[in-house]
């Protein structure tokens, strides 16, 4: 299905394509008839890096900025209809050697909104390398253009150096603006990066769940950049954000469905859950390492009943890298058979409400901050209790060789008594 | 009320399974047949042709892909690669992973240590009972594969225990140690999963009312307001297996009983002809 989709996307992209070098740039921005009314447009920041060192000529014999500049033609080309980009710069126009104005040297270059190639195009084309490299107010800038609306936000971050601007380290900055709850990811592409600039740009995008590419080629670059804004516009679901509470009696009430919230190392975090008689409840929950953690760690998801009895657990433990650490766990709640007398009257049977606890056992190095918490997914369903079984195999049923035997020789051997009591009555008859 | 919608399911499923028996009895030995060819040209192209490009990053973002289809990726080494697959009752899937590394990024600094790691519907791992589940590439290696064999999927379990159940699978690939410097390189994964259907020996009593699809109500989470965009769904909640999942009510087990069933009473015949009067 989604493939049908995304080659009518790219179909539609082709159209528009088309269309724009016909029609008034106005014509373009119009949404695509097929999107469903009201839903809210995706959006993507580019944030290019023009600081002075993109002048350095090491891709594919050419400068950073000319493939930045390249690749950047390629994908405006390529973004699908229904995105709505926008180009920030960072150190595009400061090229003096103070500090403090450098590091606030991040502009606007073109809106997060409808796209118009030509336009884009020509912003882009005026660059020339210049400044600093303020990565972290880029990111807070790029988290403000992106403002706004329910639908996947992503910056693709794309530098060749490492921020010097402490001590606003872009890292935290990402998680951050990843602790808001905006559904915001924050993919980093490093051109020709050396070890620190691969540490700090790892680090952005391991704590917003985004990816970090290394790039030493001009396609390189423009395929993966295409590749993440396509990756916006593919339609998902968005998680709820909720927040847990320390004690199953507090916890907030959720209905079936997709939430996000934090935890911070050894943290609980309760949740209620009302399951009617004959219903099955599954729960998932996953954990995400957004940071650098300790190698061993483990997650645990348990639904308990009210007064604190242990229903049912899942958990899981790990070690090495990871993204998320995820368990899950099914309770069906059997249909109520005898005829309960206090609720004989009422027609809907009372809902037991369970809690589901939700803890971790990842631990971090000192230098690790701990606030905000780890990024918790949890998803809830509630369906119809299953059939349960009353025997080990199917209905019942036999299978094999042993059962052919055993079921022949039963057969023969009543058989048998059968004719030789049917004998017996002859002899006795005639007698 | 309950025994109406029990009786029109019951009959439902009992007209389905009547008709899926009738079938599998008439036809086992043509779908045998034609299980065993797969590699018809014309199923072939279409399949290789709908086969998925891309692969998610999240359990939420997986990309659905059918057994037998061959899904790729371009991605960057330190990804984690997220896709989704059906898998039915009374199936043993193998997932099949290949990682490769073009020209460009040949030569790297160490060996990366990759893995598959398979999630059920409950994002669940599930364990590989046999096949290379991690593997190391060196520096120098090209190309790395790697397998995973599950346990045959159940059509129920107990919810204490974490058996596989009808439902989505999903599959990570991704590198689990390696040092930091060959992060980032391009890369081309597939995924492949086969199926091996083990028959009635692995058939079991009690059924899932639903598959273990996630997200099933998410979707109507959205349409009272939710956070959710329209239209948008959990790619895994829309896995299905090609032709549907089973009722939950075939098992070759049927036919072994039947024929016991028969056999005795033959062998009641034979035995009574055996031991009865002599006829005057």
């Amino acid at each position: 299905m989604i493939i049908r989709r995304r080659s009518a996307l790219a179909l539609c992209g082709v159209l528009t394509t088309l269309a724009v070098g016909l029609l008034p740039p106005a014509a373009s921005a119009a949404p695509t008839a097929d999107e469903p009314a009201g839903a809210a447009a995706p959006k993507v920041d580019l944030v290019l890096d023009v600081s002075g060192s993109m002048r350095t000529r090491d891709i594919d014999g050419k400068s950073r900025m000319a493939a930045a500049k390249q690749a950047f033609n390629e994908v405006l080309d390529a973004v699908p209809e229904e995105v709505e980009l926008g180009i920030r710069t960072l150190g595009a126009t400061y090229p003096g050697k103070d500090t403090k104005v450098g590091c606030k040297d991040t502009e606007q270059l073109y809106p997060v909104g409808p796209l118009d190639r030509t336009e884009a195009k020509t912003a882009v084309a005026t660059l020339v390398p210049t400044g600093w490299t303020p990565i972290g107010p880029a990111l807070l800038g790029a988290a403000d253009d992106l403002e706004g609306g329910d639908a996947t936000r992503r910056i693709v971050l794309i530098t060749d150096g490492e921020d010097t601007c402490a001590p606003l380290d872009p890292c935290e900055v990402a998680r951050e603006i990843a602790a808001k709850g905006i559904h915001l990811t924050i993919d980093t592409l490093g051109l020709v990066p050396d070890d620190k600039t691969r540490r700090q740009l790892t680090c952005i995008a391991e704590a917003t769940g985004g990816t970090y590419t290394s790039v030493r080629h001009t396609d390189e670059l423009s395929g993966r950049v295409k590749q993440l804004v396509d990756r916006a516009a593919d339609p998902v679901v968005t998680p709820v954000a909720t927040e847990g509470a320390a004690r199953c009696a507090d916890a907030p009430r959720i209905k079936p469905g997709l939430y996000s919230d934090r935890e911070k190392f050894s943290e609980h975090r309760w949740y209620r859950v009302d399951v009617l008689p004959g219903q099955e409840l599954r729960a998932s929950v996953s954990v995400a390492a957004d940071r650098a953690v300790d190698k061993d760690y483990g997650v645990l998801l348990r639904a308990v009943t009210v007064h604190g009895r242990e229903i049912v657990r899942g958990s899981e433990a790990g070690d090495g890298r990871t993204d998320v650490m995820s368990t899950g766990l099914r309770y069906p709640k059997p249909e109520n058979d005898d005829a309960d007398t206090d609720t004989g009257g009422e027609e809907k049977p009372a809902a037991e409400t369970v809690c589901l606890q939700v803890s971790n056992a990842f631990s971090a190095p000192d230098s690790v901050k701990t606030t905000p918490g780890l990024p918790v997914e949890l998803s809830v369903d509630l369906v119809d209790a299953p059939d349960e079984a009353s025997d080990a195999a199917a209905f019942g049923l036999g299978r094999g060789w042993w059962l052919l035997a055993t079921l022949v020789l039963t057969g023969l051997v009543a058989g048998l008594l059968w004719g030789w009591i049917s004998r017996l009555r002859v002899v006795w008859e005639a007698n | 009320m309950r025994t109406v919608t029990d009786v029109t399911r019951f009959a439902g499923l009992f007209a389905r399974s009547l008709l899926a028996g009738l079938l599998l009895v008439l036809g086992t030995a043509g779908a045998a047949l034609a299980d065993e060819s797969p590699a018809a040209t014309a199923s072939e192209d279409s399949d290789s042709a709908e086969a998925p490009t891309e692969a998610g990053t999240s359990f939420r973002t997986a990309t659905a892909f059918r057994p037998g289809q061959r899904a790729t990726a371009e991605a960057s080494s330190g990804d984690y690669l997220y896709w989704v697959f059906p898998a039915d009752t009374g199936q043993r899937a193998t997932v099949s992973a290949k990682v490769e590394f073009p020209e460009s990024a040949a030569a790297r600094r160490g060996a990366l240590t990759w893995r598959i790691d398979v999630y059920d519907g409950l994002r669940r791992r599930q364990p590989c009972v046999y096949g290379a589940q991690t593997r190391a590439l060196a520096a120098d290696a090209r190309a790395v594969e790697l397998r995973c064999t599950l346990r045959t999927v159940r059509a129920w379990a107990e919810p204490w225990s974490d058996d596989p159940l009808p439902g989505s699978y999903f599959v990570r690939l991704t590198v689990v140690s390696g040092q930091q410097v060959d992060l980032g390189l391009p890369v081309r994964a597939e995924v492949e999963a086969a199926m091996k259907d083990v028959g009635g020996s692995a058939a079991v009593d009690g059924t899932l009312s639903v598959p273990l699809t996630p997200g099933r109500t998410t979707v109507s989470q959205s349409e009272n307001g939710g956070a959710s965009s329209e239209g948008a769904r959990l790619a895994a909640s829309g896995v299905e297996p090609e032709d549907g999942w089973s009722s939950g009510w075939w098992t070759d087990r049927w036919l072994w009983t039947v024929a016991g069933g028969v056999l005795g009473a033959l062998a009641g015949i034979g035995g009574y002809t055996l031991a009865r009067p002599a006829r005057r």
